[in-house]
């Protein structure tokens, strides 16, 4: 496998493991399958080229597409604390909401051309980057930022009330913090995370299609759960890198996957089946040994 | 201290299974009561408890807890008052978090939190002192994951938890109910020794008539959601099992039909 193939692993590792780190916080931490992912992550993409093709800076647009995807969980949020509904269907009724949305962030196209435009990629280059170095360094730098700060936010005061809201609901309520806002708050720190994600991809890509978001939550989970797996941390910051690194792997896969010559359009098939595996292997792995 | 005025709960209102739970409970706790409340399944205990910490909002009737009227306070905003220890051993503590970020979570009960660092020296060094009173060795497991503990150590830390910041009323829900017989007496003891040592005014329920008994300086016996019985004083110093039973009858003209409390007249017997 050449240099080019593993170069490219890395770098949608990278860029991808900034979304595995949002599903981490709601799938884990907070105990919360999000599906509003599979609509944050367009809506990152969308804002971020829409504002650069608008003429922004691509850092501007890139904020823009964070605070974009904090809107987005802080919606699913409030359809599931204020209105009771349960969080699957929050979250599939905002992503829902969210394709429209897009298409109108999008000005009514499905898709949008950041060729020849300035991205935060072709900032790096005119420092004497190659396109491929610059975006391992973009995606690098903005995974290593991200576990700093997530591991730290996760030991503050804060940060564990989050985690024992998705431990022990009952428990960290009767201590006196508001559950409904922790997870509103955690459903927009995880959106933000994912539409940063988007937005970092589409400048990757050159592009946002506003059916890029689809399928997201599985390569999230996957990803989430191969890193777990293959890692067998629990503590922080030793499981947020192993999530990224899961993200790696995922990629890793299904690189080897197109190489063998599956057509691009198998890789779902494919993503689902491996967090079918991976979920069931604690099951597989018992029935084993009782035939064993 | 804490005052229950004409307090009625019902669940299911209007229903086939409607259940009125409370009926006009009126109480008044003084400061530094350790309060046993006894009863049979579906008597209105757990309720009651429920209503005081804001689990449930009272169909009607009020709680005042220091002449603040807190019926209808969300249970969050309660927190800094009110401690509680629950039945399930499980339900008192996060189970993936370790014993410091378990009790550093406990020490900011009620108040604000920050985005500051949750653990530092001085905490670490307070929650060794008080674990070390435990003798379960916990002082040395600060860094262990709670969910490594037994039940009867982690409803121990949970007691613990409840009184590190020092509650106004501390709210016990059969907390050794679920415990093998001596871990549930160590508990206790804890529990008598923790309520002593910080003169916390106490609401315990409880299915063990021993344990009301030996423990606390008032007894109340709750029956189809009304208070039936309320003795203090000499009157409770001198009550036995068997005369508790006899004016359980007596008060609600039923005898004693719920399983677990004559398991534990058995007990006493044997």
């Amino acid at each position: 496998m050449s240099l080019s193939f593993w170069l490219g692993i890395l770098q949608q590792g990278f860029f991808f493991g900034i979304m595995v780190l949002g599903i981490y916080l709601t799938f884990r931490v907070l105990d919360y399958a999000d599906l509003t992912v599979e609509g944050s992550f367009t809506l990152g993409a969308a804002v971020v080229s829409q504002a650069i093709v608008n003429g922004y800076n691509p850092l501007i647009g890139t904020l823009m597409a964070i605070l974009a995807g904090a809107i987005a969980g802080t919606v699913t949020g409030l359809f599931h604390t204020k209105l009771k509904i349960t969080p699957l269907l929050s979250g599939i009724l905002t992503m829902t909401a969210l394709y429209s949305i897009n298409l109108r962030v999008m000005g009514g196209k499905a898709n949008i051309s950041l060729l020849r435009q300035d991205t935060l990629i072709t900032y790096l280059q005119s420092w004497g980057l190659s396109k491929d170095a610059a975006s391992l360094a973009l995606g690098l730098f903005t995974i290593t930022l991200l576990i700093f700060l997530l591991n730290y936010f996760l030991k503050t005061e804060i940060g564990l009330a989050l985690r024992a809201t998705g431990d022990n609901e009952q428990m960290i309520k009767s201590l006196g913090v508001n559950t409904d806002t922790a997870k509103i708050f955690g459903l927009a720190i995880s959106n933000a995370l994912v539409a940063l994600a988007g937005a970092e991809v589409a400048q990757f890509n050159n592009f946002a299609d506003v059916n890029m978001g689809i399928g997201m939550i599985v390569v999230g989970l996957a990803s989430v759960i191969i890193g777990e797996v293959l890692y067998g941390l629990e503590n922080f910051p030793g499981i947020l890198i192993s999530v990224v690194l899961g993200s790696v792997v995922y990629r890793l896969v299904i690189g080897v996957v197109l190489l063998f010559g599956l057509p691009a359009t198998d890789l779902r098939l494919v993503s689902s089946l491996l967090v079918v595996l991976a979920l069931a292997s604690p099951r597989i792995k018992s029935r084993l040994k009782l035939t064993a | 201290m804490l005052i229950i005025k004409n307090l009625n709960k019902t669940f299911f209102p209007g229903e086939v299974n409607e259940k009125k739970a409370l009926c006009n409970i009126n109480y008044h706790f003084f400061k530094g009561d350790f309060v046993t409340i006894i009863g049979g399944n579906g008597a209105g205990k757990s309720t009651l408890l429920n209503c005081i910490a804001g689990v449930y909002i009272p169909d009607t009737g009020s709680v005042l807890l220091d002449d603040e009227d807190i019926t209808n306070i969300p249970e969050y905003k309660r927190a800094g008052k009110i401690a509680r220890v629950f039945q399930d051993p499980l339900k008192g503590t996060a189970a993936s978090m370790t014993l410091e970020e378990n009790l550093v979570m406990a020490l900011k009960r009620g108040q604000k939190r920050s985005l500051r660092k949750a653990i530092k020296e001085k905490e670490v060094k307070l929650f060794r002192e008080r674990l070390a009173v435990l003798g379960l060795g916990l002082e040395n497991r600060l860094k262990d994951k709670v969910g490594l503990l037994s039940g009867g150590q982690r409803q121990a830390l949970t007691l613990l938890m409840a009184t590190l910041q020092k509650p106004d009323l501390l709210l016990l829900d059969e907390h050794t109910a679920a415990l093998d017989p001596q871990t549930a007496n160590k508990v206790m003891q804890l529990t008598d020794w923790l309520v002593q040592e910080f003169k916390l005014t106490t609401l315990m329920v409880t299915h063990n008539l021993e344990q009301a008994i030996k423990y606390g300086n008032k007894i109340i016996m709750m029956d189809r959601g009304s208070i039936i019985l309320d003795l203090n004083g000499k009157e409770k110093k001198e009550i036995t099992v068997t005369k508790l039973m006899e004016r359980f009858a007596r008060c609600s003209g039923n005898s004693i039909t719920n399983d677990r409390m004559l398991l534990s007249k058995w007990a006493n017997v044997s």
